[in-house]
């Protein structure tokens, strides 16, 4: 394979022909801000915020680095007065028609505006203009969508279009007016939309939240804990969400099966875990109703009846149903349970239904 | 399946057989999507408009439970059109001079007055499939779920071999299973007939091997009971107690009525699951479980892809991991059982299941693995039967075609479909107590044809109540044309609507699976 060998911020970098001033950067652990970015959505360069100097047969110009080649002896700067002045220009841009309400804003403390804003020293809006003022779309449990909050970086749009599939957003309107919106404008619980909420995990911003998620923590206190999902066949991973001993969310991470995409189960059906009809305790049925009872008054019990009966009647008067949704060391150890201790091979589970 | 997920969106070809992925198999459904949208051709065959089918260059809307037939045709097609892979039939396969005989039978005049797909399209798609260079096949229950189910995976496969489109990328023949395990259920011989693996029980030596391994003198050496027939059983009086780990059976199988009824006639019945399910609520003692959030262990999708489940939080009040509760229930029983975690218990499992031989889970915290992965340093194997067979060579099985076992008929004039909403799952134990979930989807419906709500008088909205041999239930009626004349559809995720009371038990002979995609039905406006 042919490389590339550059310089940035003085650092040479070898990288394979093709690559992007971007990749080359993250190959030296040199960071450039991105928001229309994403690795694996189609590039656009419409953000202009991952602008960086280039010098190339002696001239100098701004270019995006999320698509802009790297070449044989380029010379990058990512932090260049140039630089700097540009992405402060566009940050006031975005801040100026952006809701300041960073203090309760469920994305607060994971927003790209947020941290550039932070990083470059823009207070706030520079320019006083016009602001949106769309209804706030909150009429379905899944997704909040503040478009106010929108920067139009398209994100969503390609994600719905390139990993979903399913097209449901696009830009619509010109100019100042420019919003991102389904067909004929209706809310997304009156479109195609499938609520698998993969537009709102790429958002950089808060127009696309997680509705249970960002009201329930704010974005520093959850604990992720990497694990797969408990309901298809398809085994995506997700991320749970911990906050005080309790799952308040789902994300995605890059999972193997998956990616970055979930489905609208994997995504927003975490409540049952904590959901007041959980099973907390033992039960036993003493006429008819069922009584609270300990593990070892339980346990005994069950081992006393199923060993009576194994007595009476031979083992294979005992069946077993083991489940598709128990882990495979549970399965492994009711089958050897059934077919060690029990002494019978009737065990099942509901893989045919 | 014998390839991977990833794989699908390379094929040129998919042919996606009673499978409604964009709802049941979400993640999965973007890979077809892709494959659409980079050229690849699709063929549904399913009688109802699924989403799948609305992107289809093909959609053959068969008659339901027609499936085999219409896959012999396309056999039948192949080889008399000569384009069938010469060269894999003669060294991968065997039995291929009695396939050729008995699928001959399948003209495509005669599969058109079958399945209702008219003759050209039957020639046009098998010339298709047999022209791919990598064409996948991809089905689900709407296959398996009849009293053919066994036939019809075969012809599945007899297709997949003929033309060579096995053991190699972008190929295969490819089974999405429904719930997140069920894989790793069979894998770990949750079965009446195989220890971990497949090994038989049968089997001298594979038994021996385990009674050594468990510390126990013999073991059971004939094939146990399934699920159908324990419930038979225990109508009959010769099961006297159950033992039911999360699973739900009065909802979920065929005949639901009956189940119920089995099951209350037991001695004794222990449920152990995290809530308080129908089946639960039968029980003399109910134990209760932690949920997935709640423990360590792994589960194998379906892909044969083993992964780490995480502990992210104790379980609710005193309930404890199911794996604990075994261990308990052992030791009360005279049996130790003394495992310090769930990677101590996946080492047993290695060392007795080739398959799983060098799965651990501290290779699995690095990453997954898909088995076979025989040893420590195997890297797993992400397509199967690349080279042979894992039985030697690939056997053309007979399968006939039989028709299903309840066809609609004066009495009771039409067919009953079942099946899975993207917003639900099983039986909605779990979907239904969200927060999210139930909100969007509280209540389920009887889709219907706009043909029938006109013949039988039903207006959008309207109840009605659903009638089988075997039970009854009440649904609001739901008009779309994406369900064929003459055929209803709902599902089996809401306990209100018990459709499984419906259903037909009547099951495949060799696989047990219920014939829960077709039985006939009438509607009485409430
Ligand atoms: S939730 Fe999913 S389907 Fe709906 S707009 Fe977002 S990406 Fe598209
Ligand atoms: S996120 Fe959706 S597609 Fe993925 S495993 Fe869960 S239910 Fe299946």
């Amino acid at each position: 394979m042919s490389t590339i060998t550059l310089t940035i911020n003085g650092q040479q970098v070898t990288v394979p022909a093709g690559s992007t001033i971007l990749k080359a950067a993250e190959k030296l652990g040199v960071f450039i801000p991105t928001l229309c970015h994403h690795p694996q959505l189609t590039a656009v360069a419409s953000c202009r915020i991952c602008v960086v100097e280039v010098t190339f047969k002696g001239r100098k110009k701004l270019v995006p680095a999320c698509m802009t080649g790297a070449q044989d002896g380029m010379e990058v700067e990512t932090e260049s007065a140039a630089v700097v002045e540009s992405r402060r220009t566009i940050l006031e841009l975005l801040l100026a028609n952006h809701p300041q309400d960073c203090l309760t804003c469920g994305q607060n403390g994971d927003c790209r505006l947020q941290d550039y804003a932070f990083r470059y020293n823009v207070p706030g809006a520079g320019f006083s203009g016009e602001r949106h003022a769309y209804k706030i779309e909150d009429d379905n449990p899944f997704i909040i969508r503040d478009m106010n909050k929108c920067i139009l970086c398209g994100r969503c749009v390609r994600m719905c279009a390139e990993i979903q599939g399913d097209g449901v957003i696009d830009f619509a309107h010109r100019g100042f007016n420019t919003k991102i919106s389904t067909a004929m404008d209706l809310p997304l619980s009156k479109s195609e939309c499938v609520f698998c909420g993969n537009c709102a995990a790429v958002c950089p911003v808060g127009a696309l939240q997680e509705k249970g998620l960002r009201s329930s923590a704010r974005t520093w206190e959850v604990k992720k804990v990497k694990t797969i999902c408990p309901y298809c066949g398809t085994g995506c991973s997700i991320e749970l969400n911990v906050k005080d001993g309790r799952v308040v969310g789902v994300t995605s991470c890059d999972g193997e099966v998956n990616g970055p995409a979930l489905c609208v189960k994997g995504r927003f059906g975490y409540g049952f875990i904590h959901h007041p009809d959980r099973l907390t305790t033992p039960l036993i049925k003493k006429n008819g109703r069922f009584v609270e009872a300990s593990w070892e008054e339980t346990i005994s019990l069950v081992a006393e009846k199923l060993t009576g009966i194994k007595n009476d009647h031979g083992p294979d008067a005992l069946a077993v149903l083991s489940s598709a949704r128990c882990t495979n060391e549970e399965n492994y150890l009711l089958q050897k349970f059934t077919r060690a201790v029990l002494g019978t091979n009737n065990i099942d589970h509901c893989a045919r239904l | 399946m014998t390839n991977s997920i990833d794989e699908i969106a390379g094929a040129d070809f998919i042919l996606a057989i009673g499978t409604n992925t964009t709802e049941t198999h979400p993640v999965i459904a973007l890979q077809v999507k892709k494959a659409v949208r980079q050229g690849a051709k699709l063929a549904v065959i399913d009688p109802r408009v699924t989403k799948l089918a609305e992107l289809a260059d093909y959609h053959l809307q068969l008659n339901p439970g027609t499936d085999c037939a219409l896959l012999n045709g396309l056999a039948n097609v192949i080889i008399a059109e000569e384009l069938w892979d010469k060269d894999f039939v003669a060294h991968r396969t065997e039995d291929f001079a009695s396939f050729r005989q008995w699928v001959s039978g399948y003209t495509p005049q005669y599969v058109e007055r079958v399945t209702g797909i008219p003759a050209d399209v039957i020639y046009k798609l098998a010339r298709e499939y047999a022209g791919a260079e990598n064409a996948a096949i991809l089905y689900t229950m709407g296959l398996t779920q009849h009293i053919s189910g066994t036939a019809n995976v075969h012809a599945v496969a007899n297709l997949a071999m003929l033309c060579g489109q096995v053991g190699k990328k972008h190929s295969g023949v490819n089974p999405l299973r429904g719930q997140n395990n069920v894989q790793g259920a069979c894998d770990m011989g949750a079965l009446p007939d195989v220890l971990t693996g497949y090994q038989k029980v049968t089997s001298d030596e594979v038994r021996a091997k385990f009674a050594r391994a468990w510390k126990v003198d013999t073991l059971p050496a004939s094939a146990g009971l399934t699920v159908g027939e324990m419930m038979a059983g225990t109508q009959k009086g010769c099961i006297k107690a159950m033992y039911i780990v999360g699973e739900n059976p009065v909802l979920s199988d065929a005949n639901a009525g009956d189940v119920k009824e089995a099951l209350q006639k037991l001695d004794f019945l222990v449920v152990q699951d995290i809530f308080l399910t129908e089946t639960a609520r039968l029980a003399d003692v109910v134990l209760p479980a932690a949920s997935f959030a709640e423990k360590e262990g792994t589960f194998t999708n379906t892909e044969r892809r083993v992964q780490k489940v995480r502990k992210a939080i104790a379980p609710m009040g005193r309930a404890r991991a199911d794996w604990e509760i075994i261990c308990l229930l052992a030791g009360a029983m005279g049996y130790t059982m003394n495992y310090q975690s769930p990677a101590e218990i996946m080492d047993e499992i290695a060392s007795l299941t080739p398959s799983y031989g060098g799965i651990s889970h501290a290779r699995l915290e690095k990453g997954s693995l898909q088995w076979p992965c025989p040893n420590k340093d195997h890297p797993g194997t992400p397509v199967l039967h690349k080279e042979k067979f894992v039985r030697g060579r690939g056997k053309f099985h007979r399968a006939e075609y039989i028709p299903p076992q309840e066809l609609p008929d004066q009495e009771y004039p039409l067919l009953l479909c079942t099946g899975r909403r993207l917003y639900h799952y099983h039986t909605g134990t779990m979907t239904l107590r969200t927060g999210a979930l139930e909100k969007y989807y509280p209540g389920e419906y009887l889709d219907v044809n706009p043909i029938d709500a006109r013949k039988w008088k039903l207006t959008p909205g309207c109840r009605v109540r659903v009638i089988s041999r075997r039970g009854e239930v009440e649904l609001v009626v739901r008009i779309t044309d994406t369900i064929p004349p003459g055929m209803v559809f709902t599902s089996f995720h809401f306990p209100e609507v018990p459709i499984n009371n419906l259903t037909n038990p009547a099951q495949d002979p060799i696989a047990k699976i219920p014939e829960l995609k077709v039985c006939s039905v009438r509607l009485e406006l409430l």
